[in-house]
């Protein structure tokens, strides 16, 4: 793993009115980190992606991708660079087939630079390109799945649309919004490969997740949010014996805290 | 279960067209079941104007085909942009302003008026409802109502552009054949041309838009450039019908920003069935003349079409269109269980 920063965020700060959801939050990247963000509900982990993405404008802060300053982008503009991100909801084009899913992503600006006009360069059309991306996320290739309209898939399949429609713009970072949230654990166990072959391509990944034991298997550093404040970062193990995210996870058993 | 014996089973016919484009060409069969129902609706406008004879009629079909044109386009807009805009008024006042100025003060034929205006209306209506496009549904709705409302009392209260008395003098068609057949393939091209493009790459991304604006933001594209480009496809079919109405009635007013154009062509489009493209047409050649013929009622004629309409959307919600193509496509039997 190299040591060069792609993403510097810099103490951005986001209240929608009076609610602060994040304060002063900054954290670097490094190229091939898998970074983990973990906090309770309301901690403002989606806000942050949001606010990386150009989705929410910051308040204040800064923040620096490749060393040019996008903050206050518009998100199309944003990832067009190739800081792309999933959604915790899934945004799916429900009326369209799964695999017609990822020739809008394969129609943007980003894409046709690496694609050309047909979409796949040498490889053919965007409709060859979409297959071959579904099956590298788990669509089985040769079945039906990747010909069902997005509104009868399941959940899991839906999640690894959300996946590859960032694979679709070649993506130097993704930002998971829960990829894991509401699968199966048989399901999540076929995600964790996904997500290390990722890493292994050299994307830079981002992940918020609840659940923790898949998290650790692939992340190298962990993030803890609280009050969109954020309470420590490093490694894992250390994180999790902190007193501080306990506290913020399980609440404080010092009742005086309440006095 | 006393008394239910069976349920009725929906299944596809059994022709091979469906299951891949080459079987298209394997038989008689399967190319008729593909070519029959748009060899209809062109054969059947093709020989409309011939088989109508009555001069009050002849006038009918060609504003028909206006408001077929304005319906495609409001369907374009609505079922794959996901714009409802109720702003056809204005995109047909704009088209006929723009064709009768060119032609009276410019002198130019309708051969140069008609293309003039539909590009540069379609320019002039895209830059108008610019800022307007960050809105969705309702609201966006509701801002374009006010397009043609705000136009026509400007125009009024000003009096500019002919005030009240409109623009007249305008240059007619050489005859209604050009007239009718001119229109009638541009509606056609345009129709086939539209049901092309939504299923394009380009397509899809319109299609997208609607379905998901946040997903297409996030995959790197510019919804503004794109939705701008949809309204200026859809507003340049409005002021194309705008500068054949002007060019028909020899005349540009400020009726031509009246709310017939922006309301007719969304009830056309609900009986028709949205969605469709074609529907919209053939819900405009349903809708006008029913509303011609009832003029026999004199007062009570909007009771009447009101009672039509409430009807269609009561009992056939889906639209004429949809219905049909089911029926098409699919047969349905009982089933015993």
């Amino acid at each position: 793993m190299t040591s060069e920063t792609i993403l510097d965020v810099t103490d951005i700060s986001k209240a929608f009115g009076g609610i602060q959801a994040l304060f002063k939050v900054s954290v670097k990247l490094n190229r091939g980190d898998v970074l983990g963000i973990i906090g309770p509900n309301g901690s403002g982990k989606t806000t942050f992606i949001n606010c990386l993405t150009g989705f929410v404008k910051v308040d204040s802060g800064k923040v620096v991708y490749n060393n040019q300053d996008i903050t206050g982008w518009a998100p199309h503009k944003i990832a067009h660079l190739g800081l792309t991100r999933t959604f915790q909801i899934m945004r799916p084009y429900y009326s369209l087939p799964a695999y017609k899913n990822l020739i809008i992503p394969l129609f943007s600006p980003r894409a046709k630079k690496f694609g050309g006009w047909r979409g796949g360069g040498k490889l053919g059309d965007r409709n060859t390109v979409s297959i071959d991306i579904l099956e590298e996320i788990g669509f089985e290739r040769d079945s039906f799945v990747p010909y069902k309209m997005a509104s009868t898939l399941p959940t899991g399949y839906l999640k690894r649309l959300e996946l590859a429609r960032c694979l679709a713009l070649k993506p130097e970072i993704i930002l998971c919004d829960e990829v894991f949230s509401g699968l199966s654990a048989s399901e999540i166990a076929s995600m964790i490969p996904l997500i290390e072959r990722l890493q292994m391509d050299g994307i830079t990944l981002v992940m918020i997740e609840h659940r923790l034991k898949e998290l650790f298997r692939v992340a190298n550093r962990v993030m803890v949010l609280n009050f969109g404040q954020k309470l420590t970062e490093g490694v894992p193990d250390v994180v999790m014996a902190d007193e501080r995210v306990k506290e913020a996870y399980l609440g404080s058993e010092d009742l005086t805290d309440y006095v | 279960m006393n008394g239910v014996e069976g349920r009725k089973e929906r299944i596809d016919r059994g022709i091979r067209v469906r299951a891949s484009g080459l079987y298209a060409l394997s038989s008689w069969k399967e190319i008729s079941y593909l070519a029959v129902p748009p060899l209809v609706l062109i054969i059947g406008l093709m020989i409309l104007p011939l088989v109508v004879t009555n001069m009050y009629w002849q006038r009918v079909i060609s504003i028909v085909g206006i408001y077929a044109l304005l319906a495609l386009s409001f369907d374009f807009l609505t079922h794959f942009v996901g714009l409802v805009s109720l702003g056809g008024a204005f995109y047909v006042g704009v088209g006929g302003y723009l064709a009768a100025i060119l032609n009276t003060k410019l002198g130019l034929s309708p051969l140069f008026t008609i293309p003039l205006a539909t590009l540069g209306g379609a320019a002039i209506c895209t830059l108008a409802l610019l800022p307007c496009l960050p809105l969705r549904g309702v609201y966006f709705s509701i801002v374009t109502l006010m397009y043609p409302l705000i136009t026509a009392r400007v125009i009024e209260a000003l009096n500019i552009l002919g005030g009240t008395d409109g623009i007249v003098g305008v240059a007619s068609f050489p005859n209604r054949w050009v007239e009718q057949y001119s229109l009638f393939i541009i509606l056609l091209l345009l129709l086939f041309g539209l049901r092309r493009l939504v299923n394009l790459d380009l397509g899809l991304v319109f299609r997208g838009v609607k379905d998901n604006d946040q997903a297409v933001k996030a995959s790197g594209i510019n919804i503004t450039f794109y939705k701008a480009a949809a309204v200026f496809v859809s507003s340049g079919m409005g002021c194309l019908g705008g500068a054949y109405l002007v060019h028909i009635y020899m005349w540009s007013g400020i009726s031509q920003l009246a709310l017939d154009f922006s309301i007719i062509p969304i009830a056309a489009t609900v009986i028709g069935g949205g969605g469709t493209l074609v529907g919209p047409v053939l819900g405009a050649f349903i809708l006008v003349p029913i509303s011609e013929l009832l003029r026999a009622f004199g007062t009570l004629r909007i009771v009447f079409y009101s009672l039509i309409l409430m009807a269609f959307i009561v009992f056939r919600s889906e639209g004429i269109m949809i219905y049909a193509q089911r029926k098409y496509h699919q047969f349905e039997r009982w089933v015993k269980i």
